[in-house]
Parts: C-alpha cells; structure tokens; sequence
C-alpha cells in the first residue's frame, strides 16, 4: 500500500516539474503577461538613497522606483501597479533571467559583456543616470589619491564591474592593494565605517548617497579620481523585442518632455492644447493623438500621456531625487540634456 | 507473484526517475539552444582580473580564473579544517561537560548549547565580524604580551597572522558546529548503560580518566555517524562566509559568474568541488570509523 502510494506521489511530482519545464518556453512577449497578471514587477536595490530607498511610510522611492513608475504606467495605464523587489547585485541577473522579475531598474552599469548574448544576454534601456566609479577615504587619513592606497584594504561590493574597475585602476598603476568584498553596499559601509578599510569604492553617486547616511558625512571625503565610466541604465531579460522597445522608447519619452518643456503640471494643459490645434503634428504625434507610435510599439497610442502624468519629465524625476533640494543632492554634470552641455538626448518620436 | 509485482515497480521508478532526470536535461539543453549560450569552459583560461584580499598560493590579478578558483577552494579547505578541529575540541568538551558532576560546568555547557543551537549561524557568522572582530580597535591589544594581538586589522598569534574574515569565520562555524557536537557526544554518552559509570566510579577511578579510558570507547561507535555528518554540515556552512568578506569558494565563484555570464558552467565547477571537498571529509572519517570502531567491535 504505501509502495502504491509513493508511487503515486512521485508521479504526482513528476508531473509538476514537467508542468514547471515547459512554463520557461512560450513566445509570448512578457508585456502580456505583466497585463494579465496586473502588476509589473521590478527589480531594485532598496539601499541607495535617492535611487531607490524605503521611505518612511513604508514605499520605496528614487530614480530607479520612478522609472519601475513609468513603466508600469505606460504598459497598463497605472504608475501604482508595480510589485518592487529588492535584489543585491549578484542575485540580479539570475532574478531577471529565471522570470522572477519582469525588468530590473537598479543602478546597473550598461557594458558589452552583459550585453551580449554569449555574456548576460539582457537588453538594456538608454541609459538613465552616467555615473562613474570614485573612492570615499576620511578626511583625518591624509589620503588624497590613488596613489596613496598603495597596498591598503579597500572595501567594495562582489559580482559588480566596481570591483573589475579597481583591479584595472590598480593594476595599471602596478600598486597591490587588498580588496574586502562583500554581498551588499549597506556591508561595505559598515566594513568601512568600522575601519575594516582605509577606503570604500562604488559609483560615486551611491557613495554620495551613502555618506548622505552617515553620522557625520563632513569627515569623509570622495576623491577626485574617477576610475571609471558607468552609464548606468534598466534592463530587461534578452529576447524579448516588445518589452525591450517599450522600455527604450518610455525612457527616450521622459527625455523628449523635458526637451519639450512637457511637465506633471502642464501636461493636460498640453493635450489640450493639441487637439485644439492640428499644426502642432509633432506635439499631436507625440501625445498620441495623431499618428500610431504607441500602438506600434504595443502600448496605449497615448501611452506618453500616463508616464508624464505618473512620474513627470526626466528633468522633473531627476530634481525630486538628485537635485539641490532633495536629500542626496549631485550635480546633473553629464546628466543634462544635450542643449543644455550634458549627454541626455532622445531620437525623435516619428 | 508477490515478487513479480514489486518488480514491475521497481521498473515503473527506473522509468519515472529516467523520465524526470530527461525533462530536465531537455529543459536545460532547450534553454541553452534558446539562449544560444551553449557549454563552455574557455573563460577559465582567461586572466581573472580580480585580486584576492587572502591567498595561501601565490596569485596575481592576471592570473587564470581557474587558478583563482584553485586557491579559493584552498581558502575554503583552509578555514573548513581549521573550524572542524576546533569545533571538535569544542564539542566534545561541551559534551563531556554536560555529563559531568560539577553542576557549574553541567550548567555552562547547557547555557552555550542552548544559546547557540537557537540562533542562525548567518546571524552569528555577522556578530562575530562586525561587532565582535570589526569593534576592536585599530591599534592591536596584546593582552598576554606579544603573544597575541588583537586589532581590525587582523589577528597575531605567536607570529601568525590571521586576518580578521578568516578569523570571524572560524570562530563563527566553530562555536557552532561545537554546540551540534556537544550535543552529539552527550547522545553519544548518554547511550553507554548507566552501570558503566558506576562501574569505573566504585573501582574509585577519576572522572577524566574514566571517561577516557571507559565510556568514551562505548559511545565512539554511535558518536562517530553524527559526527561526520556535522562534519559535512560544516563545510557546507563555510559557503557563507561570503557575508563577511571571507575570500572562499563561493564568493569567488559568484564573482566569475557575474564576470563571465557563465551561471550553468560556474554552479557545475562549484557541486562538483563541493562534491570534492565533502567526499574528502567522508573519506577521512570513513578510514577513523574503520580504525576506530571495528577493533571495538571485534573485541
């Protein structure tokens, strides 16, 4: 009796994993699935601030989040549809690859092996936010270069290019030095601030954001070195041309309002203004009123119309999280439009 | 007929178990063609191009990641050996204490336990680098003179210096794997009639030698079992050293996979040297079962 009915449970077991086996196929693009399931769900961080961080009621907020924002508005019409993920940085391509999250929105570095499909094989977004790689050393240690941390203890974060870009940095200059390596950046703060290191190393936007934290951020300084570009931008699992688009062209949306001096605040006023007037055809193909862009891209034609309303133009996502008045203020630098000195620009929507 | 029935079953679970072990196959060969990623092991001949905070071999940034591999799998058998030893002395002390007659001892023994078979060894693994290790201060304490000494930096003793991730490590898997012999020894005991030791007591031999000479021989044949298998527990807890900055096996593994994308190969290299490493210990106890607990038996 029991051999029948253990049997019958590893039948029954079998037939699940075979059930299991043949969910990871499909050909279905992920935007149905994110529709049908009613929720996006996006990869973040959860540990910087300014990007994504656990406000105090309990929501995360940051660039990253609003992007998670825009997204979920323009594929199914609502920003507060959007179940968030924290993930560490080498738990997040395995979380995007198995289809635990739809996309990943958390300040990750756009290269070519993660790229390409013999490397990650995900497909990137434009980039969102150009960071590069600095050092946070206290102001008391008389460190003021690379040069200085010869053969010092250096605490970075695992499974990130921050740590590829040390070794390039250092082994260029032929110094040793001695990298503690940990999981998760809120560790390498702790390493850091308990005098594990003499040095702390990340993007210089998270080690602002990290200092921003402390208990008294005037005694840390990060050095003028920068070690590396990081164009940082969200992502999705490769191979999936419709969702890849729709992020592509969410994002280059969010650009070409800024450029269009389209806002939270006067975006209603805008389509007004448009279907009232049919000389404006750039302004009338951009919000959807003439033409099919959203409805090629398999979005609502007016899909532009939610993301503004949702999260507002880039410039406005940028100054509510990064700017002067926010918590974790960095300069725009590389971040501002093209017109204005910076690298932001947008192809044009036609 | 009775036979001829449970021998068709026998075959129904060869071909249920076949049938399971191809879906997956298929599953994974499927995937890869999808993917157009496929098996491949070149990138282990590529230069690593990350530097280890700790290494018993010589290693450089430009050398191999298989060689970086090799001498972070020595990093792991490294703290694995040292922890089992310790946390042998440690358990069997413990164990030993716990059917000892000084109730002061009986109580401390429970006390240590208790405490450190309830709290997950992740939590401790953190209490022990960055509050106990990481809380000292930057110049080092030399409690006993130059014996050793103690900082953030690292740890001295006798000359040997240790650095502070290596230590938290073994003292984290070794309290802990301590506190599991402890109570494996004591079962052990506990398992010798109770006449034994009022045997070796009334012929007015001493507690220690006692134990030793008496009843520890009785208990070996059921502690050994248990022990291996903490044993194997512990090398297995060793993979979160990656928590703490420890440059083992798994951390480095997890940063070639990011590195290289090669997830599917990276896990194969990393069962297949844990598969290694535990058959090694198994091994080891295997031949002290032999030496130890047959002759007992023959006797």
């Amino acid at each position: 009796m029991t051999k029948r009915r253990s049997l019958v449970a590893l039948l029954s077991i079998g037939l699940a994993m075979s059930a299991c086996a043949s969910l990871g196929e499909g050909s279905a693009s992920r935007i149905d699935l994110i529709k049908k399931r009613g929720e996006l769900r996006c990869g973040v961080s959860g540990k910087i601030p300014g990007f994504s961080f656990l406000q105090r009621d309990g929501r995360y907020a940051g660039l990253d989040v609003d992007l998670c924002k825009a997204f979920a508005a323009a594929i199914m019409g609502d920003p507060n549809k959007v179940q968030y993920r924290p993930l560490t940085a080498p738990e997040r391509f395995t979380a995007l690859k198995t289809g635990e999250i739809d996309l990943l929105s958390r300040n990750t570095t756009f290269n070519l092996s993660r790229d390409a499909s013999g490397g990650n094989g995900v497909t990137f977004a434009p980039v969102v936010f150009h960071d590069g790689q600095g050092l946070l050393v206290r102001k008391n240690s008389g460190i003021r270069s690379l040069a200085d941390l010869k053969g010092q203890s250096i605490c970075v974060g695992s499974g990130t290019t921050t740590e590829q870009n040390l070794n390039d940095a250092f082994q260029s200059l032929g110094l040793p030095y001695k990298p503690i390596k940990y999981q998760d950046l809120n560790q390498v703060v702790a390493g850091y601030l308990q005098g594990r290191c003499q040095a702390m190393t990340s993007d210089r936007s998270q080690l602002a954001s990290a200092r921003s934290g402390f208990e008294r951020p005037e005694e840390h300084e990060i050095l003028t070195d920068v070690l590396s570009k990081e164009p940082l931008a969200p992502l999705s699992s490769g191979g999936d041309q419709r969702l890849s688009d729709a992020m592509r062209w969410v994002v280059y949306g969010l650009i070409t309002a800024e450029e269009m001096g389209i806002t939270q605040a006067n975006v209603d006023d805008k389509l007004q203004e448009a279907r009232e007037n049919p000389d404006l055809t750039k302004l009338r193909r951009f919000l959807g009123i003439e033409g099919d862009l959203g409805t090629k891209l398999g979005l609502s034609n007016d899909f532009v119309v939610n993301v503004i309303r949702a999260t507002g133009n880039y410039g406005e996502i940028y100054n509510r999280h990064l700017g002067p008045d926010s918590a974790v203020p960095i300069p725009r630098g590389l971040n501002q439009l093209h017109r204005d000195g910076g690298v932001i620009t947008a192809p044009p929507f036609q | 007929m009775k036979r001829q029935r449970s021998r068709w079953l026998e075959l129904l679970l060869v071909v249920v178990v076949l049938t399971l072990v191809g879906i997956l196959v298929n599953n994974l060969a499927v995937n890869l063609i999808r993917t157009g990623l496929g098996l491949s092991f070149e990138w282990l001949w590529q230069p690593a191009g990350f530097a280890l905070s700790e290494h018993t071999l010589p290693y450089q940034p430009g050398d191999s990641t298989a060689w970086a591999l090799l001498v972070s799998w020595l990093n792991s058998l490294r703290v694995i050996a040292c922890s089992i030893v310790f946390a042998t002395v440690l358990g069997v002390g413990a164990g030993a204490a716990r059917r000892s007659l000084n109730p002061l001892l009986r109580q401390l023994a429970g006390l240590y336990v208790g405490l450190i078979r309830q709290i997950p060894l992740l939590l401790q693994l953190l209490f022990w680098y960055f509050v106990a290790f990481l809380g000292l201060p930057s110049e080092p304490l030399a409690p006993i003179g130059a014996l050793i000494r103690l900082s953030n930096q690292g740890v001295s003793i006798l000359g040997l210096t240790l650095s502070v991730e290596f230590s938290a490590v073994l003292v984290g898997l070794s309290v802990f794997t301590g506190a599991a012999i402890a109570e494996v020894v004591r079962g052990g005991l506990d398992s010798v009639p109770r006449g034994q030791w009022e045997a070796f007591r009334s012929l007015g031999i001493g507690e220690a030698l006692g134990l030793r000479r008496v009843v520890l021989p009785q208990a070996l044949p059921a502690i050994l079992p248990a022990l291996s298998s903490q044993y194997l527990n512990l090398a297995k807890n060793s993979t979160l050293a990656i928590a703490v900055g420890y440059a083992d096996l798994y951390a480095v593994s997890d940063t070639t996979i990011t590195q290289t994308g090669r997830a599917i190969e990276g896990f194969l290299i990393l069962l297949l040297s844990f598969l290694a490493l535990n058959l090694l210990i198994n091994g080891g106890m295997q031949l002290l079962n032999r030496i130890v607990v047959h002759p007992a038996q023959r006797t």
